[in-house]
């Protein structure tokens, strides 16, 4: 997917003047931190179940090669074909090869942020293969050609009435004046459209939330069934996962599980969890003939024993959108790419570079919310801050900026030369009456520094 | 004020670090602070070479100029038994993210772990340290508090300012259910992308009129300052105080921040 975040600002501006968005955001803020809440409030293990997780995590991360070779090895034992993927290019290129293989002429698809970073959709429609969203929110946002504004709710900035127009404009062999009023019937509509295209697709492609090493198992969370659809019907299944998924045992993975729903939609479990081992065996009813498992760093294996390893411990909740105020203020268009909120902020320069993406880490008030909510405890304020440093080391921060920062830190280190002309400064302000329309945030001073009116003896 | 804690070495020195912006914008919460350490048995000290934290140049990535000012900061203040701000990200930036701006540094390291370990956030200070439980204050008004970011996530302070306020005469707290959502402020964030920390000071906004509040009252300036710039620009006859002004006695005599009136 083509990241536009070097336009955040207008971005930006344009999600804060989109009425439907604002009203979308508003509804979300009352929607998924309150159920956080509250099944949090009836698991008293939660704050061990998070430090056990990223313990997990952490381990894993130190021994991340031996895992992941692990993972490959017992995912041949149950007949998967693994394929390593350095970047973008080449995940692209095998999942094509694998279509093509298979003869696919559609290609049906579980909601996966990582297929949204290497932009296969597109790819492969250039390409002669059709891929078909099943996630509903997925398939929304495909319909109108968007990317997803959130990391588990891709639809979350549209209301129901505009889904409907969507519907309306894109199924148009269907009755022009069926009522579409109910979020019901929108479903039903969706899942009657998609219950055919499930049964002719040629290949399933799903994500994962994790692959487990000691079994060569790949597990999906969802809530709609459509994942498991995706992975069982068509006669091949792609999965595509980047390399900090893996986990060790069947045991970390349900630790990871038990803090996973609940940190990110605030259910104690989803509706569905589905593992899935290699391809369909002898005596097996259901399931693919072919598995592959696409396995993608695209830069992530450079943050490996750096100041950004943290990072890598995220399971993709989503919690850090759902409670950031500039999130809630802006939605998750204005990120300019996959990823969104805090999370996004810190992933995306990685990916993407700073000349990309350098105002995402920037537009944050640092205010720590994200921290607090992240299950796996990533300190999102100070990998922001991290990568402001390095974009203001590498010359990168705006010369106004730079200039300003570098006169105010010159008069700051300068106690006998800052007083008297921060004197002159706050009585011009005051006579100007404070900052007026333009700063409201600075008043009218009160006139005098408090340390010069202390040493003058007033108390 | 009374119950002291008499566990304490006598007198306690204490410097107050005003912080750069009640230093310049409105010394009375400087005055208000000296007062309630002074009545609370402190000896105060305010240095003259106190500046700023140097959370601007921290937060914008400068490193070499925050540092630069962390050595000021330290020079000025590491002789007191406790160094006191009347701001929980002033107080926060000393105490958590000084010591990493020196990494590698074991001199430095040294005097800036010895100089966290003792720097304190005003309110926190008064109610864990000094173990202040009651005031003379009165301040008749219903009020909503909000808990500044820094404060609440970096330095735990949620319960000691409404321990503080319950102890005020005549003050009617109004919570919000939003106290502990970010008032878009974050420094130069405010300055750099002022229409989206517009929105969201917006959004607390809503929050703090939705409590049908009189007054709004806090521990950090700069937030402070951010929202009742919001509130008047909204119209809103909602009053914006630091609570050291409430606690100290001193709201009275001072206009509540942005509003007119010349006190010199």
């Amino acid at each position: 997917m083509r990241s536009t975040t070097r336009n955040f600002v207008d971005n930006a501006a344009r999600g804060l003047a989109d009425d439907k968005l604002q009203a979308a955001l508003g509804r979300l803020s009352q929607g998924f931190p309150v159920k956080r809440l509250e099944t949090i409030s009836r698991l008293p293990e939660f704050e061990q179940l998070r430090d056990d997780a990223i313990a997990i995590k952490r381990h894993t991360l130190e021994n991340l090669d031996s895992y992941l070779e692990r993972y490959e090895e017992n995912a041949k034992v149950s007949g998967a074909h693994v394929h390593w993927a350095r970047d973008g290019d080449d995940a692209r290129e095998i999942i094509l090869g694998i279509c093509r293989d298979a003869g696919a002429k559609t290609v049906t698809k579980g909601k996966s942020m990582v297929s949204e970073e290497i932009g296969i959709n597109e790819f492969l429609a250039d390409n002669g293969v059709e891929p078909i969203e099943t996630d509903l929110g997925e398939y929304i946002i495909q319909l109108r050609d968007e990317p997803p504004s959130h990391i588990i709710a891709p639809a979350i900035h549209l209301s129901g009435a505009q889904v409907a127009d969507t519907f309306k404009e894109s199924h148009d062999e269907l009755d022009a004046d069926r009522d579409l009023s109910e979020p019901r019937t929108l479903l039903e509509e969706a899942r009657a459209i998609l219950r055919k295209k499930f049964l002719a697709a040629d290949v399933g492609i799903t994500g994962a939330n994790m692959l487990i090493a000691e079994t060569g198992t790949s597990v999906i969370v969802t809530n709609e069934g459509n994942g498991d659809l995706t992975q069982t019907l068509p006669k091949t299944h792609i999965v595509i996962a980047s390399i900090e998924k893996v986990v060790p045992t069947l045991e970390d993975a349900a630790t990871i599980l038990r803090i996973l729903a609940r940190s990110a939609t605030g259910q104690d479990i989803t509706v569905y969890t589905t593992y899935s081992t290699g391809p369909k065996r002898a005596d097996d009813l259901d399931g693919p003939e072919n598995y592959h498992v696409v396995i993608l760093d695209n830069g992530r294996s450079s943050l490996l024993g750096g100041e950004f390893e943290d990072m890598l411990r995220c399971i993709k909740c989503a919690a850090c959108l759902n409670h950031c105020p500039v999130y809630k203020a802006i939605g998750g268009h204005a990120y300019g790419w996959v990823y969104s909120g805090p999370m996004g902020a810190v992933l995306a320069p990685a990916l993407l570079g700073l000349g990309e993406t350098h105002h995402l880490p920037s537009a944050s008030s640092l205010c720590g919310r994200c921290q607090d909510v992240c299950p796996m405890r990533i300190p999102l304020p100070r990998l922001l801050r991290q990568w402001r440093r390095r974009w203001f080391e590498t010359g990168g921060e705006d010369t106004k900026t730079r200039l300003g920062l570098a006169a105010w830190a010159f008069l700051a280190k300068r106690p006998a030369l800052y007083r008297p002309l921060m004197a002159i400064g706050t009585s011009v302000l005051k006579l100007c009456g404070g900052g007026g329309r333009r700063f409201p945030i600075l008043p009218r001073p009160e006139g005098g520094s408090f340390v010069d009116q202390w040493k003058r003896g007033k108390r | 004020m009374g119950a002291m804690n008499t566990a304490l070495k006598n007198p306690i020195d204490v410097g107050l670090f005003a912080t750069c912006l009640v230093d310049l914008m409105r010394p009375s919460v400087g005055f208000a602070a000296a007062r309630l350490l002074e009545r609370a048995g402190c000896t105060l000290h305010v240095p003259e070479a106190q500046t700023c934290c140097g959370q601007p140049a921290y937060n914008s990535g400068d490193n070499t100029d925050a540092r630069n000012l962390a050595v000021n900061v330290i020079a000025a203040f590491e002789g007191f038994d406790y160094v006191v701000a009347p701001s929980g990200s002033c107080a926060a930036m000393i105490r958590h993210h000084y010591p990493a701006l020196f990494e590698g540094d074991a001199t430095m390291t040294a005097r800036c772990q010895s100089l966290s370990n003792k720097t304190h956030e005003l309110l926190s200070f008064l109610t864990d340290i000094m173990g202040v439980t009651e005031f003379e204050a009165e301040f008749e008004a219903t009020a909503t508090y909000h808990d500044s970011c820094s404060g609440l996530r970096e330095m735990g302070i949620r319960e000691q300012p409404r321990a503080l306020m319950a102890a005020v005469k005549g003050l009617e707290l109004r919570e919000s259910g939003e106290a502990q959502s970010c008032c878009g402020f974050g420094g130069l964030f405010s300055v750099k992308y002022p229409e989206v920390s517009g929105r969201i000071v917006d959004a607390k906004s809503d929050a703090i009129e939705a409590t049908g509040a009189e007054t709004l009252l806090g521990g950090d300036l700069g937030c402070l300052m951010n929202m009742s710039g919001r509130l008047r620009a909204r119209g809103s006859a909602i009053k914006t105080r630091h609570l050291a002004e409430v606690l100290a006695g001193t709201a009275p005599e001072t206009p509540a921040i942005g509003e007119e009136g010349d006190k010199d």
